[in-house]
């Protein structure tokens, strides 16, 4: 860890780390990225785990995707994550891909920094100097761009084991299953007798980085889901969204296409209202 | 260009290798070029098409997307050794009967990742199926007769035990 850190601190932009390598590996192989230096972490073993501390779960920068599928304490504590998982990629990329290098790269398309986002997780950062935490709602900046610095390694993901009596939703679209997604969005809300008290709607696939839709949080707080709402958030949520245009389709079609999701992921959300004591 | 080079010791279909690689060659070129093993492809060589696939530790992986360096102290096994176990010779000889392979260049790719199914020795519908070969492009079958010879396997397999 110290070599590692030391040469990040050495070479900053120009040091590239190597984790699962299913996003960096197809840039060097296509001659589209360059770095002076790549540097395996794949040794860090210290970096491997999934533990549960404190009602805080903490994944290990270098969990494998299948790991997270497989994770008794993911499946119980986190089932967003856990409904996630199966739409990260495919099986081969997924025994090899990890949780940290899906939040560092903060691809625009990739499903585990929205659950991050949505479920208030903190990115746990090292560098030379030490450790600092970043609330994921500072930690997303933008296209590929987080607040991560050069001479940093992200380290761990430390998120807040969900509400038991709460809601959530995760649903994507994609091409083919697994493929980069064309729009999706992660849900985490609480309802009492089908009547919303409080939701969260983080959009990607569509948006350049995991995006909060806080216009249409607003309207869903202590609402019914009926055809009123839906009308409603149908109209607020292109407020709230600014999709790319790109090979994956058109802004509008992907506005429409999230509009939809929304109402999939409300759908299914309430359906898992645990009936009230 | 001056190329830097490591030496790496590996493990690769049971046989113990020590071999001096390029560090910038990934692990299907180091195992096509440098070892032979020619039954790996490359299609893509960005992830997409499944053609590489192969086991490291035991898990179904891209080649492509991992270097030869990084293989180091690990486990490879390919189609070649694969096959030579004998593990997957139904799956093999359903893919024959039920033409689940025209020009072939997918079916190595197809076959390692069809093995991790299989080893879970459960049933799985043709849905499970379809989506564990997700990953996996055949341009000549249209899937069908790969998911037909997938599920005469796993059938016969729970009815022999």
């Amino acid at each position: 860890m110290d070599q590692v850190l030391m040469l990040l601190n050495e070479y900053g932009e120009d040091g590239q780390i190597l984790a699962g390598g299913q996003s960096l590996m197809p840039t060097l192989n296509m001659r589209l990225s360059n770095p002076q230096l790549l540097i395996d972490i794949n040794h860090l073993h210290e970096l491997n785990s999934i533990t549960l501390d404190d009602n805080i779960v903490r994944i290990g920068a270098l969990a494998r995707h299948s790991e997270l599928a497989l994770s008794p304490i993911i499946d119980m504590y986190l089932p967003l994550i856990a409904d996630a998982i199966p739409h990260v990629a495919h099986i081969a990329v997924r025994n090899r891909g990890t949780f940290g290098g899906s939040v560092a790269l903060a691809d625009p398309a990739a499903e585990l920094p929205a659950c991050v986002l949505a479920l208030g997780g903190t990115v746990v950062l090292q560098s030379v100097k030490g450790i600092r935490k970043v609330k994921a709602d500072d930690y997303f900046l933008g296209l590929y761009e987080t607040e991560r610095k050069p001479n940093e390694l992200l380290i761990e993901v430390q998120i807040p084991v969900q509400d038991p009596t709460g809601l959530w939703a995760f649903v994507e679209l994609s091409q083919r299953k697994g493929d980069y997604a064309i729009a999706g969005l992660a849900f985490i809300g609480t309802s009492e007798k089908q009547f919303i008290k409080t939701a969260k709607l983080v959009y990607f696939g569509s948006e350049i980085k995991p995006t909060l839709a806080k216009k249409t949080m607003a309207i869903l707080i202590n609402t019914r889901w009926d055809d009123n709402t839906r009308k409603l958030i149908a109209e607020t949520l292109g407020r709230d969204l600014d999709p790319m245009t790109n090979l994956q389709g058109s802004a509008k079609m992907k506005l429409h296409l999230q509009k939809v999701l929304t109402n999939r992921a409300i759908d299914l959300a309430l359906k898992r209202e645990k009936p009230s004591r | 260009m001056n190329e830097e080079t490591s030496e790496i010791k590996l493990t690769v279909n049971g046989d113990l290798i020590t071999k001096t690689v390029n560090v910038r060659q990934h692990l299907v070129d180091f195992l096509r070029l440098e070892l032979g093993l020619t039954g790996s492809h490359l299609g893509c060589e960005h992830g997409i098409c499944g053609a590489c696939s192969v086991w490291v530790d035991g898990l179904v992986v891209r080649g492509c997307l991992m270097l030869a360096v990084q293989a180091d102290g690990g486990d490879v096994t390919t189609i070649e050794g694969l096959t030579e176990t004998g593990e997957i010779a139904d799956l093999q000889k359903n893919f024959v009967d039920r033409n689940a392979l025209q020009c072939g260049f997918c079916t190595p790719g197809m076959l390692m990742t069809l093995a991790e199914l299989l080893r879970k020795s459960e049933l799985s519908s043709r849905e499970e199926i379809r989506e564990h070969i997700s990953g996996n492009y055949c341009r000549c079958t249209g899937y069908h007769a790969i998911v037909d010879a997938v599920e005469t396997t796993i059938s016969d397999r729970l009815g022999d035990s």
